[in-house]
């Protein structure tokens, strides 16, 4: 079910749009300016759900509902990630 | 009507995302953003979820929406806490206004005690 004959909708997806690539431009700039380590690594969390947001939107947008198989691996991913790099950071601070 | 209520959902979980940003970049230190990040951009993927699940109302969707709200629910607070204990530990600078620190408190008093700190 595509957009058409739903200006609302239209709409609300494009705002969407929007304001998350507004989002994904707040968070690059906390990424590059983190004062340490660990901003960067919460932003990358933020990163992530913002992807998943742009994901759940393109889906509204196309009507392909199978994309939500990549928010499920993105989800999964993230969690992963952080996991990993905190037992890694905290390695390094034993050492 | 049902167009009107998914569009609210989806400009409404939008908008959670976009506080969280703005939060990541007006706070001052790593706890504040991460209290921004993991509740704000946490509503705002399920209200999106919500919104895709009520236009496109199929079992797979929902189990699927169910899926990612359920991994998010359950590992943000797990993740975040795991970087929290580790920015502690590499002693981030903390930002003005703090007027406890408990974790600082009971590493203080395993030492004066001699016990093994974990």
């Amino acid at each position: 079910m595509t957009l058409e004959g739903y200006p609302i909708l239209t709409f609300a997806v494009y705002f969407s749009f929007a304001s998350l690539t507004v989002s994904l431009f707040a968070g690059l700039y906390r990424l590059l300016t983190g004062p340490s380590l660990p901003d960067r690594m919460v932003v990358m969390d933020l990163i992530a759900s913002l992807v998943i947001g742009l994901i759940l939107t393109y889906i509204m947008q196309t009507g392909q509902t199978v994309y939500l198989n990549v928010a499920v691996v993105i989800a999964l991913l993230v969690f992963m990630g952080n996991i990993a790099f905190a037992k890694y950071l905290k390695r390094r601070i034993e050492k | 009507m049902m167009e009107w209520i998914v569009s609210i959902l989806l400009i409404a979980g939008a908008l959670f995302m976009l506080v969280a940003a703005i939060g990541v970049i007006k706070l001052s230190d790593v706890y504040m953003r991460m209290h921004a990040i993991t509740k704000a951009a946490s509503l705002g993927a399920i209200l999106m979820l919500a919104a895709v699940l009520l236009w496109h109302p199929q079992w797979i969707v929902g189990i699927e929406a169910l899926m990612v709200v359920i991994f998010v629910i359950f590992t943000a607070p797990i993740g975040t806490h795991m970087i929290a204990r580790v920015a502690h530990r590499m002693k981030v600078p903390k930002g003005d206004g703090y007027i406890m620190d408990e974790l600082q408190d009971e590493l203080d008093r395993q030492q004066k005690e001699g016990e093994e700190t974990l």
